[in-house]
């Protein structure tokens, strides 16, 4: 009886991994397709397609537009972040609960109405769809992240540090560059990458919000257009690597940063 | 600078009451609601009752030191891009896709069975993300749950059947809860899932909503309908914190 309640757990487990990795396996595994069509029979391995994909100057663009726009991004919206949470935390500010969730309020929103919302605003401002447009619309949603990241990380310690650094003359400027923002760098530091990953991986306001200079996934989308094609097998094989390699990375900086 | 595109995006919708009529009174705007609510709820559900067995033996059966690596390897497939990801899925259920023909090979089916571009295919693209996601949210609510809990209803004579749905199971629904509000909150809101594995023959909200954006430039229409979205997001957020406060009392 235990052994067998043991074996069902064990089949369990593996039966939902087995699902969780479905896609990307068959995903990785048509990317090395020789023939062009990724579907059974495999007839690989083959590396043309990551040739193709590499060699194709409206995918490799698309590529630098989205790191362009996430770097920049994450960083506008960490610095918005940063500045709101601290005025939150050290500051009494008339209605502070009703702003501050005014500032999370667009978490709960979909993408698709934020991005409409940006769109609709732009549009009564003449404000034509570019590259930056989205980088901005990525501000918006990454913000109150940015945000409830931040805030949630200040604590009174910080300010006896801050009052410190003041009594020994310090300039406002000089608390908030030399302390404040040393003192919660794993804060920034964590909501700048999610906000990078984000902003990476998003859709629906940058295919709202570009025209013809446009972000990686949105790239990714109009391949699809053509159906079943071991091109996006193989760009979207090379984002996952590059995505899995940042996010090892990641958890290898962090946990160094546990144990020290 | 959110605030404002969100004023200006609801005072464009309530300019004219027009276009909410317009979503009462046409039946297929309607009927986009209401598969997106079906849809929605049968993807949470479908979800809740496949990740929690799966949180509960990375919690409890799984050795101690492997769980954060069980957690990170489960968390691994969702750095592909999600069109990536939607895609992947177009690969493994279409006619000739992997599992057509490994059923119709293995001989259990005589033809394939249409899973992209139907309902089936939306749901499984959603249920593979969101069993991720509520895996992760009853998890960590498992794991603050101190063991004394189950030492004491042992002590006091229950089996582990009756510890569990009385002791365990509403210790956790908070975590439950909140898993599944963001998974009705995300998956009623996504366009990308159901146009990539739904395809057209039914429309889900977000599809809609784009379809009034792209192709007619209904931005009007479009507001009324989002904001439409955004109230029955907002009865379901009503919904949830009732009853976890229930709960909690």
């Amino acid at each position: 009886m235990r052994v067998l309640g043991r074996l069902l757990v064990a089949a369990y487990g593996l039966a939902v991994y087995a699902f969780i990795f479905l896609p990307v396996v068959v995903l990785v595994l048509f990317s090395l397709q020789a023939t062009s069509f990724p579907i059974p029979p495999f007839t690989g391995p083959s590396l043309r397609w990551y040739e193709a994909v590499l060699g194709d100057a409206r995918l490799t663009s698309a590529l630098v537009n989205s790191v362009l726009v996430a770097i920049v991004s994450s960083a506008l919206a960490v610095a918005l972040g940063f500045l709101a949470a601290w005025g939150f935390a050290r500051y009494h500010l008339p209605r502070a609960a009703l702003l501050r969730g005014l500032i999370t309020l667009p978490l709960t929103v979909s993408y698709l109405i934020i991005g409409m919302g940006i769109l609709i605003l732009f549009n009564a401002a003449g404000i034509p769809k570019s590259l930056a447009a989205a980088g901005i619309g990525h501000v918006v949603i990454n913000l109150p992240l940015c945000f409830a990241i931040i805030y949630s990380q200040m604590g009174d310690n910080q300010v006896n540090l801050e009052r410190a650094a003041r009594d020994l003359g310090a300039t406002e400027w000089k608390v908030l560059f030399l302390v404040s923002v040393p003192v919660m760098w794993p804060a920034i530091f964590a909501s700048f990458f999610l906000s990078m990953t984000f902003s990476w991986d998003e859709f629906v306001i940058s295919f709202l919000l570009t025209r013809f200079d446009t972000t990686l996934p949105v790239e990714i989308w109009n391949l699809l257009r053509s159906g079943l094609n071991p091109r996006t097998n193989a760009i979207g094989s090379l984002v996952f690597g590059v995505s899995v390699v940042l996010a090892i990375l990641f958890e290898l900086i962090l946990l160094r940063r546990n144990r020290a | 600078m959110a605030v404002l595109s969100f004023m200006q995006h609801d005072g464009d919708g309530s300019a004219s009451l027009d276009n909410y009529r317009q979503f009462f009174d046409n039946p297929s705007y309607w009927r986009a609601m209401v598969n997106s609510l079906e849809v929605t709820l049968a993807v949470t559900a479908i979800s809740v009752l496949l990740a929690y067995p799966f949180a509960w033996i990375l919690a409890e059966v799984m050795p101690l030191r492997l769980q954060r690596l069980a957690l990170m390897l489960a968390v691994l497939p969702f750095w592909t891009s999600y069109v990536v990801r939607s895609y992947s899925w177009l690969l493994v259920l279409s006619e000739n896709g992997v599992v057509n023909k490994a059923l119709t090979g293995s001989g259990l089916l005589a033809d394939p069975i249409q899973l992209a571009n139907s309902r089936a295919g939306t749901v499984i693209g959603f249920v593979h993300f969101f069993v991720m996601l509520l895996t992760l949210t009853i998890f960590a609510n498992l794991k603050q749950l101190s063991p004394s809990y189950r030492k004491a209803a042992a002590d006091l004579g229950a089996g582990p059947l009756r510890t569990f749905l009385h002791v365990i199971l509403p210790l956790t629904l908070p975590g439950i809860m909140v898993g599944a509000f963001l998974t009705f909150v995300l998956c009623i809101g996504d366009y990308i899932t159901p146009q990539i594995l739904g395809g057209n023959n039914e429309l889900l909200m977000p599809q809609l909503i784009m379809m009034q954006i792209g192709r007619r430039g209904d931005f009007p229409l479009a507001s009324a309908l989002a904001i439409i979205l955004m109230v029955v997001v907002t009865i379901a957020y009503l919904f949830c914190a009732r009853w976890l406060k229930l709960e909690r009392s």
